[in-house]
């Protein structure tokens, strides 16, 4: 550990040993400016924002966002970064939520020169560096996909050729989040493989799975243990637990396996 | 299946507004079952009245942050759930 | 906290209907749902196992196997309920036994309790606070068996305090002597918890 007692920004200490990475402060909120709000999905948007004291994040990070009303009264929720680290930019994939009361706010109201106040990049935890290698095994549900999204945009921008299968459990075709991207990613990178299920309903000739994700799908689709794969799993509790829970079955080291749940609705 | 259960680490935000290095990567030992794993892999109930990292092992407390916003912002944070915290910075 | 930034256009999901404003405690907005706030994972006791007990400073302790609570006269109550965390819903509906039935009879010279529930929440409270017709054992919320996810399938309710006093999953009132700290009492929230005088933390 560093033996640094004081920090003078740029310097090393004494032994030449890395010092704690960043100026250690506390986190503090900041003010973003809304660059554009996207929709997706007819459920989801992409919020892109420009922050001024932004110091980068990790792929798989999160930020705060907190809503404040004339009187006072605030929300805060969390949120995935999901562009990747390279980007330079913060995009923030959005669920609307019929019974939310940040959600419909941001994808409804929000629009391009709003301020949004958010905090961040949180949660070291749960991310990805391209320089940690894979196997990746990445396992999303609905708006899960938001920080294994930037896990993959990272992958591509470091260059790295680590094999990467993403499992991705949507409703239907039509809410699969950054569909056309996944597709063209995937088709132009034989080391990285969408599997796809739709849980509720699929277009006529579907050939891809058609339920939940359960152990006899991850026996299929997941590397084999011995490869010792690293799993990042995102998206509803349920099926974060299924998920998890199955791998574990399967043989994978739980030390290598991460979850990110988002409570029982999602993000 | 319990709705409220997140990860350890969800509770990122708030320790970040106390603690100046990254918490989540941290090693705690669980003062209750002596097992120890990393703080973002525990369990963590965060609510408006406060947040409560549990041991994803025994289910034991082993942090509690009220945070008051208003009038002085005061923190309290109660550790003794941990028995140590290893922490030490990613190569 | 005086930084000035609000966001356009956000009004959160907070009500006021006409005529309840002075039915809400200073602070307090109105909300249509029944937030579930947690501390930890929520108990499953199964009813063959759980029972109810007074303790501590009492001449005899006794206890209640479920069937026994529910056979002990049981009321049915409407209240307006306030939470720590500034929601508060108005006529909310309630059956349980009340405390001064628990404590008929009990020899005590307490003047504290501490409420203890299964997985570890405890709450403390003056003795004068649950008895007189102030405090219930609810098993029952708008005419069904109380939830798990709301402290079933019995909780303490004690609706003129902060809700966080009425704990969840309440197994028992331990009197004691001295005052005893509880889960959030020891953590920065008030000993007394009265919605009238906003008494949310230490020194309110």
């Amino acid at each position: 550990m560093a033996t640094t007692t004081t920090v003078t920004p740029g310097a090393s200490n004494a032994t030449g040993a890395t010092r704690m990475a960043g100026t250690p402060r506390r986190l503090a909120w900041q003010i973003g400016e809304v660059a554009e709000s996207i929709p997706d999905t007819p459920r989801t948007k992409s919020l892109f924002l420009e922050v001024p004291d932004w110091n980068g994040h990790r792929a798989g990070q999160h930020v705060d966002v907190r809503l404040t009303a004339e009187d006072g009264y605030q929300a805060e929720r969390s949120y995935s970064i999901a562009s990747a680290p390279e980007s330079g930019r913060i995009e923030l994939l959005v669920e609307r939520l019929d019974d939310g009361e940040v959600s419909p706010y941001l994808t409804e109201e929000l629009r391009a020169g709003d301020g949004l106040e958010l905090r961040g990049p949180i949660g070291g935890w749960f991310a990805w560096d391209a320089n940690e290698g894979g196997p990746l095994l990445l396992l999303a549900g609905g708006s899960g996909i938001a920080p294994l999204m930037a896990m993959v945009r990272h992958r591509k921008a470091a260059g790295s050729d680590a094999p990467v299968r993403l499992l991705y459990s949507s409703r239907s075709y039509e809410e699969v989040i950054f569909r056309e991207e996944l597709e063209a990613l995937a088709a132009e990178d034989e080391a990285l493989e969408v599997i796809q299920t739709l849980t509720r309903s699929a277009p006529e000739g579907w050939q891809g799975y058609d339920r939940r994700i359960d152990q006899a799908m991850l026996k299929d689709v997941a590397f084999p243990p011995q490869e010792r794969p690293l799993a990042f799993v995102c998206g509803p509790t349920p099926l974060v637990e299924t998920a998890a829970t199955a791998l574990v079955g399967l043989g994978h080291d739980p030390a290598r396996i991460k979850t990110e749940r988002f409570g029982p609705t999602g993000g | 299946m319990d709705e409220q259960r997140l990860d350890g680490n969800a509770a990122a935000g708030v320790l970040a507004e106390i603690f100046t290095f990254e918490i989540t990567t941290a090693r705690a030992a669980c003062v209750h079952c002596g097992s120890s794993g990393e703080v973002g892999a525990q369990l963590a109930y965060i609510s408006e009245i406060g947040t409560v990292v549990r041991c994803a092992s025994c289910d034991g407390v082993l942090i509690r942050v009220v945070r008051q916003d208003e009038g002085p912002q005061r923190y309290w944070l109660d550790l003794k759930g941990i028995e140590y915290l290893q922490i030490q910075e990613r190569p | 906290m005086g930084r000035g930034f609000f966001s356009r256009g956000f009004r959160g999901r907070r009500r006021q209907p006409e005529g309840t404003s002075e039915r809400v405690p200073p602070g307090q907005y109105l909300v249509d749902g029944f937030p579930v706030l947690s501390a930890g994972p929520t108990p499953r006791t199964q009813l063959s196992e759980w029972a109810f007990s007074v303790e501590g400073e009492v001449d005899e302790p006794r206890a209640w196997s479920w069937e026994e609570f529910r056979a002990l006269p049981s009321e049915e109550i409407t209240r307006d309920i306030h939470c720590v965390t500034k929601w508060s819903k108005l006529d909310t509906t309630w059956e349980g036994v009340s405390v001064d039935t628990l404590l008929e009879g009990t020899d005590t010279s307490a003047e504290y309790v501490l409420a203890f529930s299964d997985g570890g929440y405890t709450t403390n409270l003056p003795l004068e606070e649950v008895t007189g017709g102030k405090a219930w054992i609810a098993h029952t919320y708008e005419g069904e068996p109380l939830e798990p996810e709301h402290g079933g399938p019995a909780r303490l309710l004690v609706p003129h305090l902060y809700l966080w006093k009425s704990a969840k999953w309440v197994r028992g009132l331990r009197l004691t002597a001295e005052e005893e700290s509880g889960f959030w009492e020891s953590l920065g929230y008030h000993n007394h918890g009265d919605p009238w005088r906003e008494q949310r933390y230490w020194g309110d």
